[in-house]
């Protein structure tokens, strides 16, 4: 028989959006059920690179999120134990030519007005910050505010300091909303049970988009395939997140069409992390040697030294994607009760502490931090305003 | 065991090789007698040369078919029939092997036949194509690290990759003296050395009565060997044992060895310790429980300088786990290739044999090779297969997996046998991930099957990718309820120098396979 069960609010998916929502949520004083048909981190945060970055993201609200998200991160990573490996590490952007780095130079000053540190690096200077640097680069900008943690232990740290409040419902899938009078949600439906709350918050990633079906809403969440290369583990020889120029413009672009940038970085643990690839191909897990060419190409193109090292291996995630490149975050006026934190494509991890914070904001009545408009989830509605 | 892929300690860490320079080759020489053009694909690639891949081979190419045999090694014979290089002057390489004949006569079809041997090729990965051919990429070399990685084309793909030792971790194993039984075993093989003077053989499966009366007869003191699982297991399918009479004089050969160098057979017990400061010094054996839980107050103390130790072999099966191949879970936790009668997997144009669809021993490898390579020749040559020509193998076959599932039950770990870890006992060796971090994953973070384990704690992504981890985590993550077999998920079979895949231009696209299963395990 089902057996009932009831908290101020479930939060569907265990991944670092959903915990940043029950945790900002708990530390609201509110209880909390964390719903996932898997296990913690196990969707696009257990496929993810850990990035929490502002140098790729041009002035608006996506950048304004990355700020407010950053300053939360310090703070984070007083709280939470070590083993999240928060490492204020800082980016590296290079340009191999005069135009990109030009572009880099115009693409920094607006982004400073936006209230980002950049510090242009001349090119007889970048081996200063990354001695193994490829020779002959133009130049290119420094962002120190860019850092990286581990992304399972960060949701997971971020779930576990959140404390008794918190209650896991791990393994379970749900499978139907509960709605009440006036079309009000008021909990969801597993396979074994139901779970009461007066606030449901779809945190399911690259499947938010089919949470929201259930709810009879719409949400065009798509996948975006990512390949990671993993080397084996080194000495720190890559001691920011490198990446060439071009990256920023895949990150911006919506084409379904295979598009790579080499973007390398080191990790606490020893090995070196080489993405990124993006491309639309629904949920294809299979492995593309064309993709791998490329990672491995733009890497040792950056960082020679890399060529004699061994990949021992690779996965890929599916970022959720939503047209606009924003993720939806908010009440969803079309389902009472009803609230979404999903669609953050490739900056998931960067955006969850501000997203969670705003999650929580909103079921409390407090303040958000930012005008939530474009983030609205109802704005691809055919008569959205 | 039959053939072997390279397992990862066979790897040499640092790679000196620069960048390719013939990425693109696809074979080394024409083959007259099947009239195959240089650069035209093979019609089938053999991935493995022991003696599924060798009787593959062999008889495929007997029946007209131009083959490439690919194997890490710089001989033939995989794992069981491991012997030393000719350098080494070894007068009598067999003294040490079962059923030498039946490899020297596999040999001696090689070298009559037209099949491309090529030694020295680590695959790293194989790939379906767009037309439907297989590519499989190979670093060359004894170590892989010659300058030219090879890609190598065919029409058809047989995996007859063998099998790698399964490890149950306990404290103390990573004392210097403590060495895998298969790897003891290789050792003196290939290299006529003993891991030391008193050695204790210990572990599960019927390897370890091979290896301590290898050992014994090689002139090792054996004190014990202790085997957790008792052999009553076997009795419950006395069908599967009468049919199989070779199989249990092999054991009796075994038995008989150890009588005479008087070695004691210790059964249901296990070794829960290893002693010793820089070196094994001693082990404790205890008593084990039906579950395997170790029974206190039962250990018992033997001096020894090495100890050998293993639990059965695992498949090795990555290279078609990656594109998509279905697994089964077999009898003793493990996963191996879910094959149909005629050795195919679920992929079309990928054949199976020997241990890749379930530990079985030689002469089941052999037969289902032989099987694999007259079923390949006959559909690529377009002659409907005659039922004659492989009823009586396919019979065979059959026989020999009913024993091997029956030897695969009776070894299979019991749930209790995490009871011998300590906390501080490293479970993950290449990551130094202890036991008592998996078990706070488990309790404390949310960590319930060995992917999230492996996210939490890094236990599994070192440089063996969880070969020796696996099974132990999955048998944390289970606590106690039935494991689900390691995945065997490596995209990378082999680890692939960077300026190897950079040079991997203008490779075709690989085939989609949008129902693929496999998933890449995210880090």
């Amino acid at each position: 028989m089902p057996t009932r069960e009831t908290s101020d609010v479930i939060v569907i998916g265990a991944g670092v959006v959903g915990a940043a929502c029950a945790h900002y949520a708990a530390l609201a004083g509110l209880s909390v059920t964390v719903v996932d048909r898997g296990y913690v981190a196990g969707g696009t945060t257990g496929a993810g690179e850990g990035n929490l970055l502002v140098s790729d993201k041009e002035p608006g609200p996506e950048l304004q999120l990355a700020l407010l998200s950053t300053a939360l991160w310090t703070e984070l990573a007083d709280r939470l134990p070590p083993t999240v490996e928060y490492e204020a590490k800082g980016g590296l952007v290079v340009a191999s030519g005069e135009t990109g780095l030009h572009a880099l130079r115009e693409f920094g000053a607006r982004q400073e007005k936006a209230g980002v540190i950049a510090h242009e690096v001349p090119g007889d200077r970048l081996h200063d910050l990354e001695p193994h640097l490829a020779p002959g680069l133009t130049g290119g900008f420094h962002y120190p505010q860019d850092a990286q943690v581990m992304p399972a232990q960060a949701a997971a740290q971020l779930l576990r300091a959140a404390g008794d409040r918190v209650r896991l419902a791990l393994g379970e899938e749900v499978t139907g909303l509960l709605t009440g009078a006036g079309g009000a949600v008021r909990g969801v439906r597993t396979a074994t049970r139901e779970l009461h709350a007066p606030y449901v918050v779809n945190a399911a990633g690259t499947w938010g988009g089919a949470l929201a079906e259930l709810a009879g809403v719409h949400l065009p969440v798509l996948p975006r395939r990512g390949f990671v290369l993993v080397t084996e583990p080194l000495p720190r020889i890559v001691r920011h997140k490198v990446y060439a120029a071009d990256y920023v413009a895949d990150v911006a672009s919506g084409s379904a069409a295979l598009q790579t940038s080499a973007v390398v970085e080191g990790t606490p643990a020893g090995p070196v992390l080489i993405g990124a690839s993006r491309e639309r191909v629904g949920f294809d897990r299979t492995l593309s040697t064309e993709v791998l060419h490329r990672l491995a190409a733009g890497a040792t193109a950056l960082f020679p030294v890399l060529g004699t090292v061994r990949a021992i291996r690779t996965y890929l995630g599916f970022r959720p994607y939503l047209p606009d490149h924003l993720p939806a975050i908010g009440p969803d006026p079309r389902a009472p009760g009803l609230l979404h934190a999903c669609g953050h494509e490739g900056a998931g991890i960067g955006l969850a502490p501000v997203t969670g914070q705003i999650v929580a904001a909103c079921i409390t009545g407090a303040e958000p931090p930012l005008d939530l408009h474009p983030f609205r989830p109802e704005r691809f509605d055919a008569t959205a305003p | 065991m039959t053939a072997s892929a390279s397992e990862p300690e066979d790897v040499a860490r640092s790679c000196s090789a620069s960048g390719p320079k013939d990425s693109t080759r696809t074979a080394p020489d024409p083959v007259p007698d099947t009239g195959r053009r240089a650069d035209a694909p093979y019609d089938l690639v053999v991935v493995g040369a022991g003696s599924a891949g060798l009787a593959g081979a062999v008889a495929a190419s007997e029946l007209g078919l131009s083959v490439a045999l690919l194997d890490s090694s710089a001989q033939s014979g995989g794992q069981f029939y491991r012997h030393p290089a000719p350098a080494l002057g070894a007068r009598r390489p067999e003294a040490l092997h079962h059923d030498w004949s039946a490899f020297a006569d596999l040999r001696r079809r090689l070298h009559a036949s037209g099949v491309d041997h090529l030694t020295g090729h680590h695959v790293w990965s194989v790939v379906k194509e767009t037309d439907g051919t297989w590519t499989a990429h190979a670093l060359t070399g004894a170590d892989g690290c010659a300058d030219a990685p090879a890609r190598i084309r065919a029409r058809a793909l047989l995996l007859a990759t063998g099998a790698y030792e399964r490890q149950l971790p306990f404290p103390g194993w990573t004392l210097p003296g403590v060495v895998g039984a298969g790897g003891a075993q290789a050792m003196l093989k290939s290299g006529l050395v003993l891991p030391g003077r008193s050695i204790v053989v210990a572990g599960s499966g019927p390897l370890l009565l091979a290896v301590a009366s290898s050992l014994a007869s090689a002139g090792a003191r054996v004190p014990a060997v202790v085997e957790a699982a008792g052999y009553l297991r076997y009795g419950r399918r006395p069908r599967a044992l009468a049919t199989n009479p070779r199989k249990a004089a092999e054991a009796l050969v075994h038995a008989a060895a150890l009588v005479r160098h008087r070695v004691p057979v210790r059964l249901r017990s296990a070794v829960t310790e290893v002693h010793g400061t820089d070196r094994v010094e001693a082990v404790t054996v205890s008593r084990l429980d039906r579950e395997w839980r170790p029974v206190r107050g039962t250990g018992r103390r033997i001096a020894c300088d090495a100890l050998a130790v293993g639990h059965g072999l695992v498949p090795q099966i990555e290279l078609a786990v990656a594109v998509g191949c279905t697994t089964r879970a077999l009898p003793d936790g493990t996963l191996g290739l879910a094959l149909d009668d005629l050795q195919e997997s679920s992929v079309p144009g990928l054949w199976a044999a020997g241990e890749t669809g379930g530990v079985g021993g030689a002469e089941l490898a052999r037969t289902e090779g032989e099987l694999a390579g007259r079923v390949i020749a006959a559909r690529l040559l377009g002659r409907p297969a005659r039922v004659g020509a492989t009823a009586g193998l396919r019979r065979r076959r059959d026989r020999m997996r009913a024993f091997a599932d029956v030897m695969s039950a009776a070894h299979a770990p019991g749930p209790g046998w995490t009871g011998w870890l300590s906390d501080d006992t490293d479970v993950c060796r290449c990551e130094e991930v202890p036991a008592g971090r998996i078990r706070e994953a488990i309790a404390a973070c949310g960590a319930r099957d060995a992917r999230t384990v492996k996210l939490l704690t890094r236990a599994g992504m070192g440089w063996c990718q969880g070969r020796m981890c696996g099974t132990a985590v999955a048998c944390l993550a289970s606590a106690g309820s039935a494991p689900e077999p390691p995945g065997e998920r490596r995209p990378f079979a082999v680890p692939v120098p960077l300026s190897t895949l950079a040079a991997l231009d203008g490779s075709p696209d690989p085939a989609s396979a949008p129902d693929s299963p496999t998933d890449p395990v995210p880090s």
